[in-house]
């Protein structure tokens, strides 16, 4: 790798799906998730990918972390490929890529204690002794502005925006170098998600985490970006800096989706 | 400016705990040809005013207080009239085009539905009926044999609009409409809703958390926590000139387009301790 302030790179990623159609289903279409995608992310920083939904945001998300397997391209992580690493290395890669899901409601294991469920990770992984982990574990969870004594506590019996910082707990845990956050605070109101976001940043700065922020809110963008991503229909329309792209958008897609914003008349 | 809906001291409370109020002594009127938006957390009551008013509470909770509509008390009347007025006079659309929809119907039988139960329409008289209903929300007429799954997102809360304004109601709310909505489907659909108000000189109850959709439709603004209306006016005087912290600290919390402003979560724990009347 050149640039070595570069940690997680996709190059010209390329993922279809086929659907069966026609009136029998004995027809086929092919759907481009991604079009020969690229992107890199800076160390320390965030980069947001934005679009509308079926724009492909998510299943790049899901490509970069391995969780789906992409027909072509690459995803270098440090360098690496990770496409290239077997199982078990891959595993171990994986404590290093972390991910924040959209929905705290469904992303939570009903049945699991919340100190079992941010616990797991380090579990899987082999890190420290049971002690060690519920110590980790109670630790990260202050961090996230919980108690710890809510080990012992069940999902349901924090609010939504209570959650999202469990899905934030279990994610950095492990102490990750990129996070990926699929939507955070699109289920979340307006006052909790202001608390998430200033709790992301923080623990950004602490930790010096990189992020690849997924969203639809163009608000958001702003506030927690470095560098965004514009995409539509699998491919990438417009790429670079945030504020450049917000006060000088090149594409016509990328004006639409700013004009849109509600609150500007 | 005429007056549609008043209500007054509205408290809408569990059955089984009756001291546990979940809208708390609620007033205030709309008028037609205004859009009048409540704003607030999860939580703070907005959707269970919005029930009241329908009349569709769930038979755990008890509502006490006034809703006039058209001079008639809402809460006075039984089933059998209510359902002359809902969907006929006053209209509702839900927050999710993808389920309020029956999936097994086509959507023209689903709009033709409402047209049958309050007018009677049958036959050419009813199909033409459609076909210029879907026209006005922007949906091409042949497609009233289609289901919904063969609409898009946008496509379906069109529909869901068309049913609502069918039997041209005075009343028309709308539980956060577009929330499930990409933003550029969002903006089309609150264009449509605007313009269908004005056309028709409906009141609009617009029930949203985005202060950003508040501000592109609101004329005036009701801001509730808690259960209670803790500010209200015209959207100028709320989100230009805010006077209740709990007002000023949620405004605190929206993100702005510009990146400027420094977000600050809502303390809590100073609206309490401040004994602001929540």
């Amino acid at each position: 790798m050149q640039d070595a302030s570069i940690i997680l790179e996709a190059r010209h990623l390329v993922k279809q799906y086929k659907q069966r159609s026609g009136s029998f289903g004995f027809g086929q279409t092919t759907i481009n998730a991604l079009d020969d995608v690229s992107i890199n992310l800076k160390k320390g920083s965030t980069l947001a990918v934005v679009g509308e939904s079926g724009s492909g945001k998510s299943t790049l998300a899901r490509c970069l972390l391995q969780l789906h397997p992409f027909d072509s391209g690459e995803v270098l992580f440090q360098g690496q490929s990770l496409a290239k690493l077997d199982s078990k290395a891959l595993r171990k890669a994986r404590k290093n890529l972390q991910m924040v899901f959209q929905d705290p409601f469904a992303s939570l294991n009903p049945r699991m204690r919340v100190g079992d469920i941010v616990a797991e990770g380090l579990l899987v992984h082999g890190l420290g002794n049971t002690n060690e982990r519920l110590q980790k574990v109670q630790q990260m969870l202050e961090r996230v502005g919980l108690h710890a004594d809510d080990v012992k506590k069940y999902p349901h019996q924090f609010s939504g925006g209570q959650r999202q910082r469990i899905g934030i707990a279990r994610a950095l845990v492990l102490e990750p170098e990129v996070v990926v956050c699929d939507e955070p605070v699109s289920a979340l109101d307006v006052s909790v998600q202001a608390q998430i976001l200033l709790l992301l940043k923080t623990l950004q700065k602490e930790m010096k985490l990189s992020y690849i922020f997924i969203t639809h809110d163009l608000r958001v963008v702003r506030h927690v970006a470095d560098e965004m991503v514009v995409m539509n229909k699998g491919k990438i329309v417009e790429q670079g800096d945030v504020n450049t792209i917000y006060q000088s958008p090149q594409q016509s897609y990328t004006k639409d989706l700013l004009k849109a914003i509600p609150g500007q008349k | 400016m005429t007056e549609i809906l008043s209500i007054e001291h509205l408290n809408v409370g569990l059955k089984k705990e009756p001291a546990r109020l979940l809208v708390k002594d609620s007033s205030f009127k709309l008028s037609a040809g205004k859009t009048t938006c409540i704003v607030g957390e999860s939580g703070s009551g907005k959707s269970l005013t919005a029930l009241t008013i329908m009349g569709l509470l769930s038979n755990q909770l008890v509502a006490s207080g006034h809703v006039f509509f058209n001079g008639v008390d809402l809460t006075t009347i039984d089933n059998k009239a209510m359902r002359k007025i809902r969907g006929a006079q006053i209209g509702m659309i839900f927050q999710e085009p993808m389920t309020s929809l029956n999936p097994v119907l086509t959507v023209g039988f689903q709009i033709g539905e409402v047209l049958t139960a309050h007018k009677g329409l049958k036959g050419d008289a009813l199909k033409s009926k459609i076909a210029t209903l879907l026209t006005q929300v922007g949906i091409p007429a042949e497609r009233a044999n289609s289901y919904p799954d063969e609409l898009s997102g946008g496509q379906r809360q069109r529909v869901m609009v068309a049913m609502s304004i069918a039997c041209e109601p005075a009343l028309l709310i709308a539980d956060e409409p577009t929330t499930a909505l990409d933003v550029t489907v969002q903006a089309q659909i609150l264009t449509l809703l605007d313009e269908l108000k004005s056309r028709m000189k409906m009141a609009m109850l617009f029930i949203t958390h985005d202060f950003g959709v508040v501000s592109d439709i609101a004329d005036d603004v009701i801001v509730m926590f808690k259960g209670e209306i803790v500010e209200a006016g015209s959207k100028k005087q709320v989100l230009g000139n805010p006077q209740h912290p709990y007002t000023k600290a949620l405004l605190d919390c929206v993100p702005d387009v510009a990146g400027k402003k420094v977000l600050k979560p809502i303390d809590y724990a100073w609206l309490k301790t401040n004994e602001v009347p929540v």
